[in-house]
């Protein structure tokens, strides 16, 4: 098992499968606020389910409301377990912190394979490999 | 980041569970952009105020925090999805209705001052020159920082309540010296006579400075109604939320070395690109950042004697309709047909129904909005023009 440490966004324990974006992530107009699947035209994501998942990514991009669509995307049981980024910012941290959604940020992303289970405990990211 | 005992306190929930999660944000931000400490502010303009954008996950957080939430700033908020009180004249659902008043009674309870307009400048949230504030909403954002010289980042709806509801905001990005320096001049040639022309003067701005901050030179002397428009459209293409307006407004004395120059045919190339409108028009949206006394004033005299063949709208604060009121301005322009509307604007309220249609508006801002988020097509023009295509249903 690897750990990676980074810098809490928002403290807090989850784990699941890890879904890996390069790209930037826009919650508010990216995403289907009602499944959770991300419609963004050519995303690197795009037809994949947020839901449950450790949701790995470089950074938010797009409108400040992306905060509220976390928040939405939480509520209706829709939302990933924990967010783990390369350089947070305003909106998704605000997202993480009105959601309640671990978060955690300074991350070197390529350590992480897709589809690696993946657990977040504070600062630290557990990687427990493919299907272990 | 450096916490006094004060901010320590509110952070370890000693003022209720609201004055907890705010600071719990404002550290989380501060920590991201390197803040040494958190700045003292009495004026905040809160944003995330449209049910449509918020939802009930939305609305249900914002209750929450209502409980025992209280503001310690000067707070005023952004337009809602409806006018408050006209929502039925206006063809909403009364289901969204009810939540969209649920959502501004939370926001009442916190003491935010339920003004619903993108100028809260206009309507008693004034701050002075050098004083730190946290706005939302761009364009207000802009004209704070670049007209009456206070210092805001660019705040997201939760983020300026959590600063409202603490008296504080992180000290980083333009709060600070460094970031208040002009990076490149823009001398502008073209002449300025319209809120359109300087609507395209910003588009122009944000997409030749970039982020960087513009000392424009210019003869023109904007009018308020200008300088907004201009703000409003710096922001919307991409500028910075700070520029200078050489003996004008508020500046360093540091000149920089790189030069950019904006003539006429800028100016005509950027109203040319936002305008793709059929020769019949279908709507006439004006207000956008919402229209001052003046504006409605100047607006009732061009529509004194005359009849709107196509739907028209104006925009504007709740506090500013109720002065119009009192001075026969609104009723004035209403004999025409057009219409006056508070508390909301065509960039947040719901409008999939009419895509497609041709809309009619002296708003750089506007224009985007209108094409993009909206899917409608644009002619931007000044407000003669727009007054004209209203009663005559067709553009020019």
């Amino acid at each position: 098992m690897t750990t990676l440490t980074g810098r809490i966004i928002h403290a807090g324990e989850a784990s699941g499968v890890a879904l890996v974006s390069t790209a930037p992530i826009s919650f508010f107009g990216g995403l289907d606020l009602e499944t959770g699947v991300v419609v963004e035209k050519g995303h690197p994501l795009e037809g994949e389910c947020v839901t449950g998942r450790v949701l790995v990514f470089p950074r938010g991009t797009g409108s400040t409301v992306g905060s509220f669509a976390l928040l939405r995307l939480t509520r209706t049981q829709r939302g990933p377990a924990a967010l783990v980024m390369e350089s947070c910012d305003t909106t998704v941290a605000v997202g993480a912190i009105i959601s309640e959604i671990p978060c955690v940020d300074r991350i070197h992303l390529p350590a992480i394979t897709p589809g690696a289970r993946i657990t977040v405990r504070g600062a630290e990211v557990h990687l427990e490999g493919i299907g272990s | 980041m450096r916490l006094t005992d004060e901010e320590r306190s509110l952070l370890d929930g000693a003022a209720g569970q609201a004055a907890k999660k705010a600071m719990q944000i404002l550290v989380a931000l501060g920590d991201i952009y390197g803040a040494e400490d958190l700045v003292p502010v009495r004026s905040v303009q809160v944003s995330g105020v449209s049910f449509h954008n918020l939802g009930e996950a939305g609305l249900e957080w914002l209750e929450s925090m209502a409980v025992d939430g209280r503001v310690r700033a000067v707070t005023t908020l952004n337009p809602a999805g409806m006018d408050l009180e006209e929502w039925r004249a206006q063809g909403i659902d009364p289901g969204f209705a009810e939540r969209q008043l649920r959502l501004v009674a939370a926001y009442t309870r916190m003491g935010i001052a339920p003004t619903c307009t993108c100028t809260p400048y206009l309507v008693g949230n004034l701050p002075g020159p050098g004083e730190h504030v946290a706005w939302a909403e761009s364009s207000a954002v802009a004209y704070a920082n670049s007209v009456l010289g206070a210092r805001t980042n660019r705040e997201g709806g939760p983020s300026a309540l959590a600063a409202a509801l603490t008296g504080r905001t992180p000290r980083y990005g333009l709060h600070l010296d460094a970031h208040r320096v002009p990076e490149v001049e823009v001398v502008i040639e073209a002449e300025l006579a319209s809120t359109a022309a300087w609507g395209a003067l910003g588009r122009v701005i944000g997409k030749r400075a970039g982020t960087r901050v513009a000392l424009l030179r210019t003869r023109a002397r904007p009018s308020v109604a200008e300088l907004k428009s201009l703000g409003a459209s710096v922001v919307t293409f991409g500028g910075s939320p700070l520029f200078f307006l050489e003996g004008l407004t508020p500046a360093p004395g540091t000149r920089p070395t790189d030069s950019i120059v904006v003539q006429a045919t800028d100016l005509e190339g950027a109203i040319a690109e936002l305008s793709d409108g059929k020769d019949e028009i279908d709507l006439v949206a004006l207000g956008c950042p919402h229209a001052s006394l003046e504006e409605l004033a100047e607006l009732a005299r061009m529509l004194d004697g005359r009849t709107v063949e196509k739907e028209t709208w104006v925009c504007t604060a709740r506090p500013t309709k109720l002065a119009a009121e009192k001075l026969g301005i609104v009723a004035a322009i209403e004999r025409s047909g057009a219409r006056v509307m508070a508390d909301t604007c065509f960039a947040v309220t719901p409008l999939e129904s009419r895509r497609g249609a041709t809309i009619a508006t002296d708003s750089a801002k506007g224009a985007y909005y209108a094409s993009g988020h909206n899917k409608l097509r644009v002619h931007l023009g000044t407000v003669q023009d727009c007054v004209n295509a209203a009663v005559t249903g067709r553009w020019r």
